[in-house]
């Protein structure tokens, strides 16, 4: 039976008139209530932790689980979470997280993915030649979010992956339309089942005929030594596709905005493009586009900043409200893309669980910030900014579409 | 200064190597932490406290 929560639900509306800013509520939960219980979409309960040395704490302390079957894992009101099936390393605690994530950390190491900078500027300058195409053939305005943000980290999955050219269509129709929020919810789920289907052929492609991914690295490593099984590997494929496809694409978009929105930053990193990495960091912070989580299931009684926090009972984390603790970051809710500890931040969580793809996100933005200031100086929103619909309603924060032009 | 570092603990998430990779390297198998200076020079200390500090996995200690 569930008791109905007295407690206020998470925060997720951004003040009036600030779409960049996090929840108002979190600078005062900082001050007054750090540790707090907020009510579940169920009726149930978990704490919410709104400041960064509390955050840190507990994402880096593995008594705080990530297994989802774990007593009192706030699973309600997470998407995709519910789902308890292959449901890959980042919702497990070590030693097996540990043993599956050793698997796949080489390709995400900082020089791999350095090596890979090449292709994701040719991948984005393509997709840049088609919006300037489109713009030539009389395109009032272009979605920034259809023609770059999606298509970006789609392609760069697809090279990791090891998806065929030919497929590369297919492969980024099915993943745009997870990611759709105007298909009916049945053409989603077919969709997710006709990804599901590719991969499994892919993989079964991979075990006849190996090639230079992870897919095929994988399968002779670790599938060929018992290691893992033919679904462990389509559910690999599954979990880097879901974890760097949203986010990546998010960041994209609210990055290009922001850019528009702040004429003189874009070009003080016009003219000194050494200026770029640090942006990209202070960017990540400022937006901090996790908004439902990460969340762990306390397996002890822990004291954290003062409050105990019980065995069985859930903890949400607040990412955004970290990355504005004053306590940490000067000035927090201005956007300077010279702060000198921008990159203390925890957009990509903290502890055993931090983000496996980010030396591959933090190319991807770079990359795409540094082309779209150079190759589109002069653009802008085609529409008054208030109209642009921002994504309160989904875990990952941005904009669901971003009509520009130029 | 005096650099260890404690390999099991590393989740091969790469900060060490973007602060001071002059210092940090990271295993070609598999991304984890290698030490590539465990005395290093006097103006790589800010830069190796730094990596102490980013760190995810507190898999780098530094000693005076
Ligand atoms: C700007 C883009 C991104 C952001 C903001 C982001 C954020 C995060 C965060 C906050 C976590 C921690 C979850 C937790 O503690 O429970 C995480 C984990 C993860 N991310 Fe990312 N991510 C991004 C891009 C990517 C990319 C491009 C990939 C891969 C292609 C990726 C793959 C993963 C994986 C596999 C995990 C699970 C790691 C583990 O549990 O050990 N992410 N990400
Ligand atoms: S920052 Fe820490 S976890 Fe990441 S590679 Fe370096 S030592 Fe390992």
């Amino acid at each position: 039976m569930t008791v109905t929560s007295p407690h206020a639900p998470l925060p997720v509306e951004p003040p009036t008139g600030c779409p960049f800013d996090p929840p108002a509520e979190f600078g005062r939960m900082r001050i007054e209530e750090p540790i707090k219980k907020i009510s579940l979409p169920d009726g149930t309960w978990a704490w919410l932790v709104t400041r960064y040395a509390d955050i840190r704490a507990i994402l880096g302390d593995t008594r705080f689980s990530s297994d989802t079957t774990t007593p009192g894992y706030p699973l309600s009101g997470m998407t995709g979470g519910a789902n308890q099936q292959n449901r890959g390393f980042i919702r497990m605690d070590p030693p097996e997280h540990t043993r599956l994530r050793r698997m796949v950390t080489r390709e995400f190491m900082v020089k791999k993915v350095e090596a890979l900078r090449p292709e994701i500027q040719r991948i984005t300058d393509e997709l840049c030649d088609a919006m300037q195409s489109a713009k030539l053939n009389g395109a009032e305005s272009v979605d920034l979010v259809e023609a770059l943000a999606l298509p970006v980290p789609s392609l760069v999955i697809s090279l990791l992956l090891g998806v065929p050219y030919e497929d590369h269509a297919l492969f980024q129709g099915l993943t745009g339309k997870l990611l759709s929020r105007t298909i009916a919810k049945e053409e989603a789920d077919a969709a997710r089942s006709e990804l599901r289907d590719y991969l499994d052929r892919l993989v079964t492609a991979k075990e006849a005929n190996p090639g230079d991914d992870i897919l095929s690295r994988l399968i002779v490593e670790q599938q060929h030594a018992g290691e893992i099984t033919h679904d462990d590997v389509i559910g690999f494929a599954a979990l880097l596709l879901v974890a760097g496809h949203e986010t990546t694409a998010n960041m994209i978009g609210l990055t290009a905005l922001s850019m528009m929105g702040e004429p003189k930053t874009a070009q003080q990193l016009r003219e000194d493009p050494s200026l770029i990495r640090g942006a990209v960091e202070e960017l990540l912070r400022f937006h901090s586009i996790i908004r439902n989580g990460p969340r762990r299931a306390a397996t002890a009684d822990i004291e954290i900043g003062g409050q105990l926090i019980r065995a069985g009972e859930g903890v949400v984390v607040a990412v955004p409200s970290a990355n504005r603790d004053p306590e940490i970051f000067e000035n927090p809710d201005a956007l300077d893309v010279c702060r000198p500890n921008a990159q203390h931040h925890v957009a990509f969580g903290y502890g055993i669980h931090q983000c496996l793809g980010q030396a591959l996100a933090r190319v991807e933005l770079q990359v795409v910030l540094a082309t779209l200031l150079r190759r589109f100086p002069t653009m802008r929103p085609a529409v008054p900014i208030e109209t642009i619909p921002f994504r309160t309603d989904m875990a990952i924060y941005g904009c669901h579409e971003l009509p520009v032009t130029w | 200064m005096n650099i260890t570092l404690d390999e099991d603990k590393c989740c091969a998430a790469g900060q060490c190597v973007l602060v001071a990779p002059e210092v940090f390297d990271q295993r070609d198998e598999d991304g984890i932490v290698v030490l590539l200076d465990a005395q290093p020079p006097a103006e790589q200390h800010a830069a190796v406290h730094e990596a102490a500090a980013i760190c995810p996995a507190a898999a780098i200690q530094v000693h005076a």
